[in-house]
């Protein structure tokens, strides 16, 4: 392959303003305007890339989106983005592009030996050494396979980019600014419809910007740009070049990706890399035209094979000759005019090769004028060559194809073939409409709409210039008369006359004459050849899923834009079926590769969810505590002091609550104000114990179950009034709890007179826990006795604390005389800082998440580890709570055989002799460690106890009743620990609760 | 997919939480657990029209019963559910 710049042409390039850039390390230089493709090419450039399982050398194949050869590393280190299309890729200064899949380089690849046995990689490979008999080779293997087959590497560094998603909505999108994207634009944005026109191009006009005729008898490249100016001046217009509608999804949203800062050297840093679009359209023109499709032919994958119309598009758009001695093939009247076309722009044109006998003699006599040799009733058997195209060889074929002469030999540096074009119906494939084979014409057109969509110009084979104008104009006026608007008449532009194409033959490939040994490459960027669709309809896999499954044919990035519908032939070929029968896979999203970062957008790290704050979260901050995740909260684990470790902070702190006072922020329970008449009845229902009888100025803890009768939530709830509750929940349940409430209000007890508030942000909540407890309340409450009298065990009182309203319920979670005080959120710090000021002389200390976790686990109080969504009320020793007088949500189930039974897993207590036990590790009976057995059960929780002064944790065991004091291994072969405990009842410290009760 | 709230008007489904099948009429308390059994577990899967609740959870959090078809996800319906039915923008 000989390219070279052009002296003159190239209607998207600017000769004064020349870029440098590097490939593989060399520098190179281009123009403006340029993609990395027509640069290189221009360079002399040939070899681009190596093949993704045979590492062959290849080089350009397309001039857009649908390259499935020219596939490089564009930039650097953390901004390193594999398996860019060279040919899409627009140049800018300092661009740095580096070619993927070689070692040790790109000219010399020890690994392109896989060339030489294809047999080794050929179809099903995976299929039948890796899953069979011979699994187990594959951990073998797997290290040679995955450095030997791949693409571009991408980058293990954090994106250090911005990307942004934004909405749009319009009453008309248009899918690409060619020709009937254009006019169907102006048509629209006539009616005064709120239009978008977006186009994946780096300047919107698709291939009216390489057309040779004129429009309005100025160039078509003028034209284009003239129309574009004009519609960008319309207010209700929004023209977006550099964005590729990638996805089309129910009810007309569509998605798309703006590149933003790609094409610039100097990125500024207010703006992001790219912008991900959801657009939802009222109607949408599709107007996103087709791709021209090769034949395939022996020794199709040399670079310097190419399409047909990328030749030309490379010589008018850019300026740049992809060799002096082009070979076209093809049997359509098209390639006869892209090959004159070409040889105008001053690229040598060699010959033109079309098996029809007779070609029209209009064309004929074009290509003579030009200067090229023509070869009718011949077709190209093969192309040779060693690292890039020298020769082709032609044979004389007859009119149903058979070889009726001798091999000839032309001399080549460039075989461009055509097949002919099929429209681009991935957008209408994923709106949910399949592809209807056209057999006459040979292509694939969208199917009936389901969604508000209609097509114009080539997408829906209405191919040339103005018959695409006036389909676009159509298309234009009808979407904007279905979204409601008034349109009109426009005159549509003076085109030069357009010839009539003679009938084509359809050819897609070319048998080889040396059979065996031919290597016709159908999808080139995965390697699978046309052997491989032979084996794949030998061994069954007939139907076109099948096909692609086994051989990965259309499975790569390209998603076989330019192979699936040879592949598809070539399977209806072998099955003696037609097209239309064999039919086509289904397109999903998206169209083109898209970055994950741009789908992300700025929700990526720590914003990838809300965090939530309590009031007290400065404090904690400030004041040595490590914050950890709560569910959506941040919460103190621990409050270091200098010099501690984990373990002897957590455990001051939980010594503190034992012996004399701690506070801990609680503020993250879910608070529900349950207000109504049947507030009572309601919570009756809902939780499995009574609460209706509850006096007014008391709590109670409360077991939720699910409709299945699993267990749900606990938590207290306080009787504030006859009518009003206040019901406290888990941190992790605070949301599905209100929702499950209004749920059932709404929808099974529309009945009952009940109205619910969250009110979890309204208060900061601080439990304060210890033998001093009651001695620190009474020194911070304005108008409430807490004597044990005026406040006993479970009472609630309201009044006032540091001079604000608020609430005081004496509750123990800690198994200590404990309280939970509440104030209006903004008094949070003020709350929390005087009582750790006036409990300074009785030893207090603020506690965090790991205290209240050895207290509780002390305690045998269940939590979130526990109510892990598969135990039930007896599991954890709670079947009491099930109250037998009522019926509530879940009861009917809590029996089922399932549930109950000795093989349950229940709560049990485990202690350990010196070795803190694992959490989460797996109870099983054998004391070797690595040992295989079934387990019995988990560790839940587990902790150092200060007051038992040795290793605890909570469990899950199966028969766990029946198994206390037997001894059992926490095995966690995983993180190589294996601890004898001892089986205990869960409630390690203070079991019958005299503590809180003083 | 979007969904117009009887409430607030057409939002976006990110708005809104799945309720689940809402041809499933919840048993009594008192009812068998047979009853509650199939209410649980037993669920068509229809191609074609199909009742859902939904919340609008970030909005106005009325549940809501739509009706929606699970093959093209178009909605046909969507109301206001118990006491406040009928009500909200027409």
């Amino acid at each position: 392959m000989s390219g070279v710049r052009l002296p003159s042409g190239g209607t998207l390039i600017n000769r004064d303003r020349p870029l440098t850039f590097t490939f593989d390390g060399r520098s190179y230089t281009g123009f403006e305007g340029d993609t990395v493709a027509s640069a290189l090419m221009a360079a002399g450039v040939g070899t681009i890339a190596r093949s993704f399982k045979y590492h062959r050398p290849r080089g350009i194949v397309s001039s857009g989106p649908e390259e499935p050869n020219a596939l490089v590393t564009v930039g650097e280190g953390a901004r390193a983005e594999p398996n860019v299309r060279a040919t899409t890729a627009e140049l800018h200064d300092r661009l740095t592009a580096t070619s993927q899949n070689r070692w040790p380089s790109l000219s010399f690849d020890l690994m392109s030996v896989n060339g030489l046995l294809p047999p080794v990689f050929g179809a099903g490979f995976y299929y039948k050494t890796f899953m069979g008999p011979t699994r187990g080779a594959w951990h073998v293997y797997e290290h040679f396979i995955r450095r030997a087959a791949g693409m571009g590497a991408a980058s293990r560094k954090p994106d250090p980019d911005r990307y942004e998603k934004s909405h749009l909505f319009c009453d008309v999108l248009i899918v690409g600014a060619g020709a009937a994207g254009l006019s169907a634009a102006l048509a629209a944005a006539r009616s005064g419809a709120r239009v978008v026109l977006a186009d994946e191009g780096a300047e919107p006009g698709g291939w009216l910007l390489a057309e040779t005729a004129r429009i309005n008898d100025i160039a078509a490249a003028d034209w284009t740009r003239a129309m574009v100016a004009a519609l960008a001046a319309y207010p209700n217009v929004r023209v977006m070049p550099r964005t590729s509608v990638y996805g089309y999804y129910d009810q007309n949203q569509l998605a798309a990706v703006e590149r933003v800062t790609d094409h610039l050297a100097e990125k500024p840093a207010h703006l992001p890399r790219q912008r991900q679009w959801t657009i939802r359209a009222t109607e949408v023109v599709l107007a996103t035209g087709a791709f021209e499709q090769p034949v395939l032919v022996d020794g199709n994958d040399l670079p310097g094979v190419m399409l047909a119309g990328a030749v030309a598009r490379f010589a008018q758009a850019y300026g740049v000759a992809a060799g002096q001695k082009v070979v076209f093939f093809g049997g359509h009247d098209g390639v006869w005019e892209t090959a004159v076309a070409t040889a105008d722009t001053g690229v040598g044109v060699a010959a033109i090769v079309d098996p029809r006998a007779e070609p029209a003699t209009d064309l004929v006599s074009r290509a003579r004028t030009a200067g090229i040799a023509i070869h009718a009733g011949s077709a190209v058997v093969r192309v040779t060559g060693s690292k890039s195209v020298s020769g082709v060889a032609i044979v004389p074929v007859s009119a149903s194809g058979e070889i009726t002469g001798a091999v000839e030999a032309l001399n080549a540096d460039i075989c461009a073939t055509s097949a002919g074009w099929m429209p681009a119906v991935h957008l209408h494939s994923q709106a949910g409409s399949r592809p209807v084979y056209d057999e006459g014409r040979g292509i694939f057109l969208p199917g009936e709409p389901r969604e508000r969509w209609r097509s114009a110009g080539a997408c829906h084979g209405v191919f040339g210039l103005k018959a695409a104008l006036a389909d676009g104009a159509a298309a234009g006026r009808d979407a904007a008369t279905e979204a409601g608007f008034k349109t009109d008449d426009a005159a549509l532009p003076e085109i030069e006359a357009e010839r009539e194409p003679s009938a084509p033959v359809i050819l897609r490939s070319v048998e080889s004459p040396r059979s065996a040994k031919a290597k016709i490459f159908v999808d080139q960027q995965h390697d699978v050849t046309a052997s491989d669709v032979t084996l794949a309809h030998r061994e069954g896999y007939r139907s076109v899923e099948h096909l692609k499954r086994y051989t990965t044919l259309g499975m790569a990035t390209d998603q076989g834009k330019t192979s699936n519908v040879a592949g598809l032939s070539m399977m209806a070929g072998l099955r003696g079926e037609a097209i239309g029968a064999v039919g086509t896979t289904t397109f999903r999203p998206p169209y083109t590769p898209t970055a994950l970062g741009a789908i992300a957008g700025r929700d990526a790290g720590h914003h990838i969810r809300p965090v939530r704050h309590t009031p007290m979260h400065a404090w904690h901050l400030a004041n040595g505590a490590e914050m950890i995740p709560a569910g959506a909260w941040m919460r103190p684990r621990v409050y270091f002091k200098p010099g501690e470790t984990l373990e002897q902070a957590y455990i001051r702190e939980a010594r503190a609550v034992r012996e004399s006072v701690g506070i801990a922020d609680v503020s993250t329970l879910g608070k529900i104000d349950v207000q109504g008449p049947d507030a009572p009845e309601f919570l009756n229902r809902v939780y499995s114990n009574m609460f209706s009888t509850l006096a007014v100025g008391k709590a109670r803890y409360g077991l939720m179950l699910r409709d299945d009768g699993i267990l749900f939530d606990d938590g207290t709830s306080w009787r504030l009034s006859e009518t009003r509750y206040l019901m406290t929940t888990t941190t992790a349940n605070a949301s599905p709890v209100m929702q499950k409430l209004e749920f059932l209000l709404a929808t099974v007890w529309p009945d009952l007179k009940v109205s619910l508030a969250s009110v979890s942000d309204v208060w900061a909540s601080i439990a304060v826990s210890g033998p001093k407890s009651r001695e620190l309340l009474a020194r911070i409450v304005d108008d409430i006795d807490v004597t044990d009298e005026g406040l006993p065990h479970l009472g609630v009182r309201q009044g006032h604390i540091i001079g604000q309203p608020g609430m005081v319920a004496r509750l123990s979670f800690s198994g200590e005389l404990a309280y939970e005080v509440y104030v209006p959120a903004r008094f949070g710090i003020e709350a929390w800082e005087t009582l750790l000021d006036k409990g300074r002389d009785l030893g207090i200390s603020p506690y965090g998440l790991e205290a209240l976790g050895t207290l509780r686990i002390e305690k045998g109080h269940v939590a979130g580890s526990e109510l892990d969504g598969r135990t039930t009320a007896a599991d954890l020793g709670l079947a009491g709570m099930l109250s037998k007088k009522k019926d509530f949500i879940g009861k009917a189930m809590v029996n089922r055989p399932g549930l109950i039974g000795e093989n349950r897993q229940v709560l049990v207590g485990l202690t350990a002799n010196g070795k803190g036990i694992p959490n989460g590790a797996q109870l099983i009976r054998s004391a070797t460690p690595g040992a295989v057995e079934r387990s019995l059960g988990h560790v839940t929780a587990n902790a150092y106890s200060p007051a038992l002064e040795g290793y605890i944790a909570l469990a899950l065991l199966e028969n766990g009743k029946a198994m206390h004091g037997e001894t059992l291994y926490a095995a966690d072969p995983v993180r190589n620990r294996h601890v004898e405990v001892t089986v205990r009842d869960p409630h390690f410290y203070d079991p019958d609760g005299s503590r809180m009760h003083v | 997919m979007r969904i117009t709230c009887p409430v607030c008007g057409e939002r976006s489904a990110a708005e809104f939480s799945y309720g689940g099948d809402a041809t499933i009429e919840m048993p009594a308390l008192d009812a068998s657990p047979e009853a509650w059994n199939a209410a649980v577990y037993d669920r068509e899967n229809p191609r074609g029209a199909h009742a859902e609740f939904w919340q609008h959870a970030q909005g106005c959090r009325c549940w809501l019963k739509v009706e929606r078809d699970t093959l093209t996800h178009k909605i046909s319906s969507v109301a206001l559910v118990g006491k406040a039915a009928g009500k909200g923008r027409s």
